[in-house]
């Protein structure tokens, strides 16, 4: 009697284990497999290992799974470890490209010339996306703010949602007596540190903190984790204002930015405009494309609180074959193919068409070690 | 059956001497493993104790950073310790001494799942139901119970505090206390029990005669397991938790626990930052072995009960 | 002894057995009495079933006390007290636990299909997601790959830590008599216990760096990582099991002129047996849902990789955590919520049947007691 039982579960367990084994599959979206509609594939094959931002994550499986298609022999991975971990890995060699929030520090520029040979490493843009200061206020869905506001919002100087500070700069709109519950990144994150970069620069008497990824600890204030986190946070806290990816904050209200005389909301053509903007971070010869970005622009209808996202890639890898590869994957990415990719799985914004040049020549500098 | 487990002779002896030595040589393993776990760690951190106090994340100094931390880690491990250590003895007595038997085999069977729940889960499930549910709760403690300072208010708004967090650890060591206690309950020796019913014992005295004294260095080391969880639960805590300054109250948002600040900030650590890091690991390597010195030294006054003595 | 004969003040004409007991229904009376008086206190505060299921519980538990205390004294009175304690504490522990499981059950239970159990992420995109959410169409993509390293990962971790676990508890418990060494040992894995997850997981990751180059990830490194979080966990539930088994059976069998080790393994570990597989499973349980070192040194893929030693694994709480944290597509998170919720509960009926197995083994091996 209890054998059987036994048995019985033995069977159905072995059951179960066979069917997962012989039904797995890797085409998850039921189309046809790469391999057979590629006429395009330059031939690269191998894996190219990634580390590096969790903002990328998404635009990143959207460029793998398109290059995939493109190059059947070729696979990427990526772990979204985060901005420095991607740095840090390709530094000691432990990845072949990064994806970071920010490009290379000048310190690490310098350490890289180590592992990625005399040239070093170059940073290259991949996409823009809009930073986004969300609220949560029933019935309003747009409030204009200077940077001054903002920051002393953020700041928690500004407590209520009717300060006159606020109402001045939106007449005709009904604010209520909410309390203000600033929310933001409990982790480090680029976005906290463009984000900030711009208060500090616009407002640099109100925000006296440097630009950091980490939130000023003097500040108090409601946190979380993630950009998923700080918004799912901000949905279900009335009252509530944070700053996150323009993509991912649903169905929240926005602050208008005022830049200029005018306010501007956040959109992906607004912040190209502002990266237009942007001036080569100095002292990088290599073909190198870290932008500094103008946060205090004047300039009609650019939205500066914007997040430029990079890859980083050697100047030379040790085998042809890995070379091709990285310059297959890094011009893929740049592509126009590319870039809709991203914008349409990620929602970001794509880089300009002079910027893609000034890209693309960097990554054709990509070579051999001699 | 007899002669299978006396066949002796040569084989024997050579069998004794192999197994010993396979003891011993895990023994040792151990031993290796975690010199060399403690040496990557000591390695690692020895650049945040040499640099300048200026240079450590809040610019006084290395202690000056990690005492709030190491605080509100404690604060943590004693809220889900006090919520867990009774309710999860009162579930295993239960569960071993008080359900009818068929019920008792399932819940056992329930809660052994449940220690199986992964703490993001756990985190998940803390930010989605938990802690919108307390946030009523902790506005009526703050107007009434405000004059005790760890009920100080404003009360938080999102409810991802402090003590949040560690009921959400209260519920996740939960599981393992319940399941080590119960197996202990239930080796205590029948006869025991049983003497102590047939001399008119309630079942209350008879737990308390025969069982507590009998489980009691075994019940410790449960809640030591479940401490050693509390202290090291990163994600849960990382999700639930509203991170911020060292303070009083409980229902308001801030304090940090050291294994949440490891992973929060870990992935863009660099240099001296992921230095610090290591450094604040290998402080919870130390209260944990602080933790448990104090636990080994309870237990061994109450050396006598243990069978193999 | 004089009070023996003044126990009982007011002689009631009863049967002698049932004197000084309250009849069956008194405890019902009781309940039924605490809810209502318990309904009328918590409208007094403004009534809601939470406020109204404490105030009736603690009225309970005290008139409990005071009706026994009344009829049959002070230390039946105790243990009804106690007992009420215990069952108050099983039910409030159920609630959380209850709510955790309710959770999965109804957030991941929409998520499960054969497309979820069988195919992998690879090639999904938020391309894709947005084009199921705009039109209302099946959630594509699944959690294959993450259930395969899952399983990989955590049978080599197993396969590592139980026999020097188990070996090491040995040691401890039946071959060291109280030796500084024995004392080192059980000190030190008390402290391994303390490990967080990612320190483990970082030492792996550095430790298998020197050996095959920096940022090597593979799911054996994982595997080692997990081990040393569960040798500990291994090691202490084992020992104390092997601590209760009574020195008598190892008497007796000592006595039958039995070797050590035979006695220990037909004798000593069988009668543990059904704790340490307990204790073993407890363990698996504790690094299954591991998150934080599985991403430092398996990395994370979307696609199925079979093999434990080269190429990135993905397990099932990192899958979780990756949905959760960076959904699919930033823009429609349900997708990725509904995935992450569903693989929570895949994670959750797989350490079932592990269980289930443990439970096996332990009642295939045990031998017959008492109970």
């Amino acid at each position: 009697m209890k054998a059987i039982r036994f048995g019985r579960a033995a069977a159905v367990l072995s059951i179960a284990a066979l069917a997962l084994t012989a039904c797995g599959s890797d085409n998850a979206t039921g189309g046809s497999a790469g391999g057979s509609t590629t006429p395009a594939g330059s031939g690269v094959s191998g894996t190219l290992s990634g580390v590096g931002a969790s903002s990328q994550d998404s635009a990143m499986q959207a460029w793998i799974a398109g290059f995939g298609k493109k190059e059947s022999g070729a696979t990427v991975q990526y772990s979204p470890d985060g901005s420095g971990a991607g740095r840090k890995a390709l530094l000691a060699g432990g990845a072949q490209f990064a994806g970071s929030d920010a490009h290379l520090s000048d310190e690490e520029f310098t350490a890289a010339k180590e592992v990625c040979g005399p040239n070093g490493a170059v940073d290259v843009p991949v996409y823009v996306s809009p930073i986004a200061i969300a609220f949560n206020l029933k019935g309003v869905k747009e409030i204009n703010m200077d940077a001054d506001t903002i920051a002393k919002v953020f700041r928690g100087e500004i407590t209520k949602w009717n300060d006159e500070a606020i109402a001045k700069q939106n007449e005709g709109a009904t604010l209520p007596d909410t309390a203000i519950t600033v929310v933001h990144r409990a982790d480090e994150s680029g976005t906290t540190e463009n984000f900030t970069e711009y208060l500090h620069a616009v407002a640099p008497k109100v925000w006296t903190e440097e630009a950091d990824q980490a939130w000023p600890s003097s500040l108090s204030g409601e946190n979380a984790q993630g950009t998923s986190g700080v918004v799912s946070t901000t949905t279900k806290t009335d009252g509530a204002i944070t700053y996150a990816d323009a993509s991912a904050i649903g169905d929240l209200g926005t602050v208008k930015v005022k830049v200029g005389d005018k306010y501007v909301a956040h959109s992906a053509e607004a912040a190209a405009k502002a990266v237009d903007q942007a001036t080569p971070v100095e002292g990088r010869d290599n073909g190198d494309v870290s932008l500094n970005l103008k946060r205090d622009t004047t300039e009609a209808g650019a939205y500066p609180v914007v997040l430029v996202s990079y890859h980083i890639y050697c100047t030379s890898y040790k085998d042809q074959a890995t070379a091709d590869l990285v310059k297959a994957f890094g011009s893929y990415v740049i592509s126009e193919d590319g870039q809709k990719a991203a914008q349409d799985a990620a929602g970001s914004a794509p880089i300009s068409d002079s910027l893609r040049e000034k890209a693309q020549s960097a990554i054709d500098s990509i070579k051999v070690a001699s | 059956m007899s002669n299978t487990l006396t066949e002796g002779g040569a084989k024997g002896r050579a069998g004794d001497k192999v197994f010993s030595g396979l003891t011993l040589f895990a023994g040792c393993l151990i031993l290796v493993v975690l010199f060399a776990v403690a040496a990557f760690l000591i390695l690692q951190a020895m650049p945040t104790f040499a640099a300048d106090p200026a240079k450590i994340t809040g610019g006084e100094g290395f202690w000056v950073y990690i005492w709030p931390i190491v605080i509100g880690t404690l604060i943590a491990a004693v809220i889900a310790l006090l919520i867990a250590t009774p309710v999860g003895i009162g579930v295993a007595l239960f569960i071993s001494h008080f359900a009818p038997r068929k019920m008792a085999q399932g819940l056992g069977y329930v809660v052994d799942l449940l220690a199986a729940i992964p703490s993001v889960v756990y985190g998940a499930w803390g930010i989605a139901v938990l802690a919108p549910a307390l946030v009523p709760v902790y506005g009526w403690l703050a107007e009434n119970a405000g004059w005790i300072p760890i009920f100080q208010g404003p009360a938080s708004q999102t409810g991802k505090t402090m003590l949040t967090a560690g009921i959400v650890l209260s519920v996740m060591i939960l599981p393992i206390i319940t399941s080590l206690s119960r197996e202990i309950f239930l080796q205590t020796p029948k006869l025991h029990e049983e003497a102590a019913l047939a001399m008119g014992a309630t079942r209350w005295e008879m737990i308390r005669m025969a069982v507590f004294p009998f489980a009691r260095a075994g019940v410790i080391s449960a809640v030591m397991l479940g401490l050693g969880r509390a202290l090291g639960e990163t994600m849960a805590v990382a999700l639930v938790l509203s991170s911020g300054a060292l303070i009083p109250s409980l229902i308001k948002s801030g304090n940090q626990t050291i294994a949440a600040e490891i992973a929060l900030n870990f992935p863009e650590a660099f240099g001296l930052r992921l230095s610090e890091l290591i450094a604040a690991g290998l402080i919870l390597f130390v209260i944990t072995l602080a933790v448990n010195m104090i636990a080994r030294w309870i237990i061994s006054r109450h050396k006598e009960f243990s069978g193999a003595n | 002894m004089p009070q023996l004969t003044t126990t009982s003040p007011a002689p009631v004409k009863r049967n002698s057995l049932t004197k000084n007991q309250l009849p069956g229904w008194a405890n019902w009376a009781v309940l039924a009495g605490s809810l209502i008086l318990g309904a009328a206190l918590s409208t007094l505060i403004g009534f809601n079933v939470i406020a109204w299921a404490l105030i009736s519980a603690a009225l309970f538990v005290i008139a409990g006390y005071f009706v026994t205390l009344s009829v049959e004294g002070g230390r039946k009175a105790k243990d009804r007290f106690v007992t009420n304690i215990i069952v108050a504490a099983f039910i409030v522990a159920l609630l959380p636990l209850v709510s955790v499981i309710w959770t999965v059950l109804a957030k991941g239970i929409p998520g499960l299909s054969m497309g979820f159990l069988t195919t992998s992420m690879n090639g999904m995109t938020g391309a894709v997601d947005n084009a199921s959410v705009q039109n209302g169409t099946e959630v594509l993509g699944g959690a294959y790959h993450a259930i395969v390293g899952t399983v990989l990962i955590t049978l080599w971790a197993t396969i590592i830590s139980v026999p020097i676990g188990l070996l090491a508890a040995v040691y401890l418990v039946e071959y060291s008599k109280g030796g500084a060494l024995s004392r080192a040992i059980t000190f030190f894995v008390d402290v391994m216990t303390g490990i967080p997850s990612i320190v483990a997981g970082l030492f792996a990751a550095a430790f298998f760096g020197l050996m095959f180059g920096p940022g090597t990830r593979t799911g054996f490194i994982a595997a080692v990582a997990l081990t040393v979080l569960m040798i500990p966990v291994v090691i202490r539930s084992t020992e104390e099991m092997l601590k209760i088994v009574p020195n008598e059976l190892r008497e007796a069998a000592y006595a039958l002129g039995v070797r050590k080790w035979r006695t220990i393994i037909k004798v000593v570990v069988p009668t543990a047996i059904s704790g340490i597989a307990s204790g073993v499973t407890l363990a698996i349980a504790r690094v299954i849902g591991e998150t934080a070192p599985i991403l430092v040194t398996a990395g994370f893929v979307n696609s199925i990789n079979w093999n434990v030693f080269s190429g990135w694994m993905a397990t099932l709480p990192t899958f979780i955590y990756r949905q959760l944290m960076n959904p699919t597509s930033p823009t429609n998170v349900d997708p990725s919520a509904q995935r992450a919720w569903a693989a929570a509960l895949i994670l959750i009926v797989f350490v079932m049947l592990l269980n289930l197995i443990a439970r096996l083994i332990a009642r295939i091996f045990a031998p017959k007691t008492g109970r």
